[in-house]
């Protein structure tokens, strides 16, 4: 007997109390919790609260995206950075920096001291940005080992809460949920930001031109 | 289920009263509990209240929780399913030996020698380490917590933050001394800044994970429908070994699945909350299978049982096994603010430790456990997948007391208060009949307050302890009465 027929077979014998023709749809699972917390403007709501969690988080609109981009590049001195495949070229500003694309091993990754992507979705309740690896956003390990992420991230990719996000991302890739910076408290439930991922996040939240003419 | 390579249960650790009273002399482990607690809960009640529909959330968590378990065996098919399909590996293992051979093997095959480790307590619970030290592999713990446990050589106190028993000053003496023997010794002049630390361990751990070939990881929930597997964490030490290696071997326990992808809509806002008080964590990662160009290209799932089939088996205890490991039933307990979670003599401490360990290990083998509580109900209500704990409690109890009669022959009333017990707990309705009853029958009974020895069948529960007459209001009606309307939505 394989460990897999002992384990199945144990859990039916734990299991007899079940009716034999029970399904699981049987067992009521009510959701009567909301769809989403946000009862005002999504990204007003997001970029107060990824603030929260001491990330730094700028606005502009589609025409001042790229000169934005560019100060808050040119703010951190940086010597090498990574734009992944896809990011928009209009949106990259040129800079003191040396500009790296894959292919890159994890010691060029790691030597990059920052790193610049899209995202997929936003989500305003929790302040989270979620990436999927898709276009702009690259491979996982492109934002986890440089210091410093600036993280770009459309006003109409922000959803109200968690459900929506859910609901819009597609499982079979590989997702990362980031709500601030790395962080940890466990020294004396100290929190300290900063350990293992980037030590700096900063969101730049851009909004149509029209809004704000 | 005395399986040498099991950590469920310490071996030769002293039982719950004695360790108890020996924590108990020790006044800066009760200072940096308290604080520690005192800290986590605040934050947590913040993050709750924040949600008007928090019990609603707790009631689908529950629900879901429930239609897992009781269809348990067709979802672990379904999981193993797609997550084949998705380019993943099953393995299943009945218990601790089981699973320690299935990873040794699998590392032994990647040819590494060494492994990176996500904080997991599946894998303290089966004593992963140890066995992988003696199969001549180092395994480097890299949650923060994890690592200074590992280089002291000590216990985890807690689910969340296991080196919650130390204090700054004895970190920094431990990194000083200690992290040279694992590798990229600690930088001169290291102060007990917590900042400071935390750079310390980030140096330290740097280099194994930019050379690591083998990660192993715990599972926060595994998704049957899409084979889509998840970590929740703070440091991004999870990402590291989710990511960079290649290799990934995450090992869950069996009541970890879930049935949909929708489902980690209620569960996303649950954990968080619930454990450190935040809105979101730091990072979750989630993965299904594996993505060409991008992670690990090799995934293995060991699926665990260990005890927790036969925790499943029963009908009362089961609901154990609906723990999402968020740690709030610790951090409200008075029990364990004041012991700490040495004192369990378990990889699993606080309130659910004491219901989950002795079903794991079987309640011969921890039988005090389940009366290192007080039953006061601050657990359930923190609970965020409604576990009963103090219902749990006093069923176990109730099975303590009668292997213990069995043993000795002799009948005992407390077996039967404990039956009776069990029977309140169930039901709010029964539990509040009971209290009113309580408070004017243990009032009649009562000389100065306090319920001296009872005659007839309570005799033996009563003879051994006095119980302080029940007051003349219940805690709950009494928090009903003067907080009828509470803005938040929790019931406290
Ligand atoms: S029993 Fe409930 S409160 Fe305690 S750790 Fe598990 S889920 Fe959290």
């Amino acid at each position: 007997m394989t460990a897999r027929d002992t384990i199945l077979g144990r859990i039916r014998d734990a299991l007899v109390d079940v009716p034999a023709d029970e399904t699981p749809d049987d067992v009521p699972l009510p959701r009567a919790y909301h769809r989403s917390h946000a009862d005002v403007d999504a990204p007003a709501l997001f970029a107060e609260r990824v603030a929260d969690y001491r990330a730094r988080v700028v606005e502009a609109t589609a025409d001042t995206a790229r000169a934005t981009i560019a100060e808050l590049l040119a703010a951190r001195s940086l010597r090498a950075l990574v734009v992944p495949p896809g990011f928009p070229e209009d949106l990259v500003p040129d800079g003191a920096w040396r500009r790296r694309a894959e292919p890159l091993d994890v010691g060029e990754l790691e030597a990059a001291d920052g790193v610049l992507t899209t995202c997929a979705v936003g989500i305003a309740v929790t302040g989270t940005l979620v990436l999927d690896a898709g276009p702009g956003q690259g491979r996982r390990a492109l934002t986890l080992l440089p210091d410093y992420h600036l993280c770009v991230v459309r006003a109409d990719q922000i959803v109200g809460d968690v459900p929506d996000a859910i609901a819009r991302l597609d499982p079979s890739r590989p997702l990362t949920f980031i709500s601030g910076p790395s962080a940890t408290s466990d020294i004396e439930l100290d929190r300290v930001e900063g350990v293992h991922g980037p030590r700096t996040l900063e969101v730049l939240i851009v909004r149509p031109s029209q809004e704000h003419p | 289920m005395s399986d040498a390579g099991t950590n469920v249960v310490w071996l030769g650790s002293p039982t719950f009263p004695r360790a108890a009273s020996a924590a108990l002399a020790n006044p800066q482990l009760r200072r940096n509990l308290r604080k520690a607690t005192t800290t986590i809960r605040d934050k947590r009640l913040a993050a709750t209240g924040e949600l008007d529909d928090w019990e609603q959330l707790r009631e689908a968590g529950a629900a879901t929780k429930r239609r897992v378990l009781r269809h348990l065996d067709r979802y672990l098919l379904q999981l193993e399913e797609s997550v084949t399909r998705a380019g993943g590996i099953v393995h299943w293992a009945a218990d601790a030996a089981e699973a320690n051979e299935i990873v040794a093997e699998l590392v032994r095959a990647t040819g590494s020698d060494e492994v990176v480790k996500v904080k997991s307590m599946a894998t303290q619970e089966i004593g992963l380490n140890e066995a992988l030290a003696e199969a001549g592999i180092r395994a480097y713990e890299t949650d923060l917590a994890e690592l200074i446990v590992q280089l002291r050589d000590d216990r985890p106190s807690h689910i969340l933050v296991p080196a919650i028993h130390l204090g700054r000053a004895e970190i920094r003496e431990t990194f000083v001394h200690e992290m040279a023997h694992w590798g990229r010794p600690a930088p001169e002049g290291l102060t007990d800044e917590p900042r400071a630390l935390a750079a310390a361990a980030r140096l330290h751990l740097r280099e194994k994970f930019l050379r690591a070939k083998v990660a192993i990881s715990g599972a926060n929930f595994a998704v049957a429908e899409t084979g889509t597997v998840g970590v929740v964490e703070s440091e991004g030490n999870g990402r590291m070994c989710l990511t960079l290696p290649e290799t990934l071997i995450t090992v869950m326990g069996i009541e970890k699945v879930l049935p949909k992808w929708q489902d980690l809509e209620v569960f996303l806002q649950l954990l968080p909350r619930s454990s450190t008080g935040e809105r979101m964590n730091p990072y979750t990662s989630t993965w299904t299978g594996t993505t060409p160009g991008d992670g690990p290209q090799t995934f293995h799932l060991v699926l665990l049982d260990n005890g927790r089939t036969a925790t499943l088996a029963d009908t009362t205890g089961r609901q154990a096994l609906a723990c999402i490991r968020c740690s709030a039933c610790l951090n409200v307990c008075p029990v364990y603010e004041r012991t700490g979670g040495h004192a369990y003599g378990s990889v699993y401490p606080g309130p659910i430790g004491a219901i989950l360990t002795p079903q794991l290990v079987g309640v011969e083998h921890a039988e005090t456990l389940p009366f290192a509580s007080t039953l006061c109900g601050a657990c359930y209500d923190a609970c965020p997948v409604q576990i009963n704990i103090p219902e749990v409690l006093t069923h176990l109890r109730a099975k303590a007391v009668a292997a213990r009669r069995a043993r000795r022959r002799t009948p005992s009333g407390e077996a039967l208060a404990m039956k009776a017990a069990t029977a309140i707990l169930t039901s709010p309705g029964r539990l509040a009949a009971a209290q009113k009853a309580a408070s004017l029958g243990g009032r009649a009974i009562a000389r100065n307050g306090v319920i001296g020895p009872l005659p007839g069948p309570l005799r033996s529960w009563t003879d051994a302890r006095d119980t302080p007459a029940p007051p003349r209001e219940t805690f709950r009606s009494w928090w009903r009465r003067t907080r009828p309307q509470h803005p938040s939505g929790e019931q406290r």
